[in-house]
């Protein structure tokens, strides 16, 4: 299954066309993972499919993928296994599916987190691109069904919200196969390491409860000096979280390393 | 790692949690959302025309309105099937002519040419081949035409308004709304309704979901309603109403499969699987226009040749198996011709007959060669004149053909309504009994699954045939 991709980006000399390879559901001997999050409906899995060559079941009503889909693209020589995970609208309540989503993320270490919205809906998609953003620090935003927001006359200024978000953005129309050279292309920088991202972290936390997530979250540092997330952590240990709780006690969380 | 220091932790925590008290969690959505709201207010800006949504909203108001939302949920069902059966019928008859008429006495010839034995010439070519090629005649037309059209809709994005129009038909079934997503799916295949159940979060709302989702008449099962309702409804009326008799016939078993999945539903809730209905959000998403020839492109692929595959994988051991049944003897009878006449009493009881009830058990594995099976063994026990000989798959061009032969099987219009209604009402394909087991990994509610339906079928059928008996 080796589609060669058509747009103009063929012949740019930035994304190297040549280099990939979609690998469809073959998906051993990767180099990277790379996990597909966001709110149920924004398109997922077709950016999934447009990646891999894979034919994911795909349509318009929420909550089609229930199982973890797996597949896989090479580009550069590097392989790269990508991961559908279903849709949700957070990661704070405890429904089945966003715990997959949310222990995928937490626990399965992928190297890049691309977090897909509808370009349309972009202030209630942020609701959980937040929460992706402070337990992860390598993601991209593919900022999806661009071109029904430009029908819409909705215009977003890409460049700032990179900004704003500390994470690059890419936008897409991948039922068009458009913008997926350019998100194959940062998903590799990214995990790379050649691009790197500063997410931000949520703001505007009452003093107080700010307050009890730095102790909490300055004493898991002393405990574990290479996770990232603690704050996180930290914020889910408050929350309750029994899950948390337990992969705090078996150790699962110290060996989270980005 | 030090035990101690993370109970240290954890014991902070509780701490904490306890210091900052109850609002906690709304606090720290609320930070998120206003977050999120100051960073949209720098980089979205929007024009004033905000047509698109509002072509939406006004679209919404009439699928989901409370008068026109049912009206419209069955015209688009009917219209789908009306293009179906028209447009199926004839593919289905040069693929017939093609593969039964054509490439059969071909196959048989050489097979003769080149020394087979009679008995591996007849379970090759009369066997396995015919029923491979029977499926193809009659399932691919239909498949290639139904699922492309109901990929469409799935991509248009009806299925949500389904769901919301049905909502609360479900909650006072004491089901999930989602029922209606995994029901839908369920037209297409109980294998794929049954995995799709996933979707519904509450074990009790996802076994009501699984065990009723048989009721859904799926892709093996239209054909048969398709056919039957054609040579026998479409008969009753004049020829100019013919297709719309039919159309109506299929379209309301369809509904009662769906009134049955409401009363199994609620008689279910309300009885072993008691408990609360669960709440939840469903997004009615935007109307996207579909890729059209992808959509078709990929429904072809995915579904139709997938569906077909398991069709031929299955007809091809089916076929021989018929072929074998028809042709040992034990004493003066073959093992089918016993098993149809000691099946016969308890099938008049149904108003239905030894032959077909034989056909239902040896079609488990796969509804679609059902009507195949009944031809074949029909053939085979009233002896008609120009079956091709035991156990032999027979060569239908027409479905003209295919009723006289079922009218000298001593087919009436009672039998056509109760296999129609026996089709509906039976234990589900063996693919999906195994979904039913991997997804509960329970062998009780498989079980029950299983039965259920049957049972239904049972005394519906009965029913309906004492009561016809009565005052026809």
């Amino acid at each position: 299954m080796e589609n060669k991709v058509k747009s103009a980006c063929d012949t740019c000399t930035h994304f190297n066309a040549d280099g990939l390879k979609k690998l469809g559901i073959k998906t051993d001997d990767f180099d990277f993972v790379v996990a597909f999050a966001g709110n149920p409906n924004t398109g997922k899995s077709t950016v999934f499919n447009a990646l891999t060559g894979l034919r994911q079941h795909t349509g318009n009503w929420p909550g089609k993928t229930v199982i973890r889909a797996e597949g896989a693209f090479e580009y550069n020589e590097q392989k790269f296994k990508l991961v559908d995970l279903p849709g949700t609208y957070s990661l704070l309540s405890t429904s089945e599916d966003e715990e997959v989503a949310r222990n995928f993320i937490l626990f399965g270490k992928p190297t890049v987190t691309v977090i897909v919205v509808d370009a349309s809906r972009l202030e209630r998609n942020l609701n959980l691109v937040l929460q992706i953003l402070e337990i992860t620090n390598n993601a991209v935003l593919c900022l999806n069904l661009i071109d029904e927001a430009e029908r819409n006359n909705i215009k977003i200024d890409t460049r700032i919200l990179a900004k704003d978000l500390g994470i690059p953005v890419v936008s897409t129309s991948a039922r068009f196969q458009k913008g997926i050279p350019e998100l194959i292309q940062t998903i590799s920088e990214l995990a790379n390491g050649k691009m790197l991202c500063k997410p931000r972290r949520i703001k505007n936390i009452p003093q107080n409860i700010e307050n009890s997530v730095k102790e909490l979250s300055d004493k898991l540092e002393k405990e574990y000096p290479n996770i990232s997330n603690s704050r996180w952590i930290a914020i889910r240990l408050l929350e309750g979280d029994t899950q948390i709780i337990e992969a705090l006690k078996t150790g699962k969380i110290a060996t989270n390393e980005y | 790692m030090n035990t101690k220091n993370i109970d240290d932790i954890i014991e902070l925590s509780e701490e904490l949690r306890w210091k900052i008290g109850d609002d906690f969690h709304d606090n720290l959505s609320e930070s998120i959302y206003s977050d999120a709201s100051k960073i949209v207010e720098d980089v979205v800006s929007k024009g004033d025309k905000k047509s698109k949504f509002r072509l939406d909203a006004k679209i919404d108001n009439i699928v989901t309105s409370r008068i026109w939302g049912f009206p419209i949920m069955l015209f688009i069902l009917g219209f789908v099937l009306w293009l179906t059966i028209i447009g199926a019928n004839y593919p289905s008859s040069m693929l017939a002519s093609l593969l039964l008429d054509n490439i059969h006495p071909i196959l048989k010839n050489f097979g003769t040419s080149v020394g087979l034995p009679w008995w591996l010439n007849g379970f090759l070519f009369d066997g396995v081949y015919l029923a491979v090629a029977w499926v193809v005649a009659v399932m691919l037309p239909p498949m290639a035409i139904f699922f492309p059209l109901f990929t469409l809709l799935e991509d248009f994005g009806y299925l949500p308004r389904v769901a919301f129009n049905m909502d609360n038909l479900f909650k006072k079934a004491g089901a999930h709304g989602k029922q209606a997503l995994t029901m839908s799916m369920g037209f297409g295949c109980n294998a794929a309704g049954v995995v799709a159940t996933k979707i519904i979060d509450s074990p009790r709302e996802r076994l009501i979901a699984i065990i009723t989702n048989n009721f859904s008449l799926c892709n093996g099962r239209w054909p048969t309603q398709i056919l039957l309702a054609t040579i026998f409804i479409g008969a009753v009326v004049p020829a100019s109403y013919s297709i719309f008799a039919s159309l109506l016939a299929v379209i309301g078993i369809a509904v009662l499969g769906i009134f049955f999945m409401f009363f199994f539903s609620w008689a279910l809730s309300k009885t072993v699987l008691k408990g609360e209905v669960s709440t939840f959000n469903l997004e009615l998403p935007p109307y996207r226009p579909p890729v059209f020839w992808k959509t078709i492109y990929t429904s072809l692929i995915d579904r139709t040749l997938i569906v077909l595959w398991r069709a031929i994988v299955f007809a091809a051991p089916a076929g021989a198996l018929i072929w074998l049944i028809s042709n040992i003897f034990i004493g003066d009878q073959s093992i089918a011709s016993w098993t149809v006449h000691s099946l016969d009493g308890f099938g008049f009881l149904l108003g239905l007959n030894g032959v077909i009830l034989l056909a239902y058990i040896v079609a488990i594995p796969a509804n679609e060669i059902v009507i195949p099976t009944i031809l074949m063994l029909t053939v085979m026990v009233t002896g008609v004149s120009g079956g091709a000989g035991n156990g032999v798959m027979f060569e239908l061009d027409s479905v003209m053909a295919t009723a006289n032969i079922l009218k000298s099987g001593g087919w009436t219009l009672l039998t056509a309504v109760n296999v129609m209604l026996f089709s509906l009402l039976h234990n589900p394909c063996s693919t999906t009994i195994y979904t039913i087991y991997k997804e509960t990994n329970n062998l009780k509610w498989t079980v029950v699954a299983s039965i259920l339906p049957v049972i239904a079928g049972f005394i519906i059928t009965f029913l309906v045939a004492q009561i016809w008996r009565i005052f026809i």
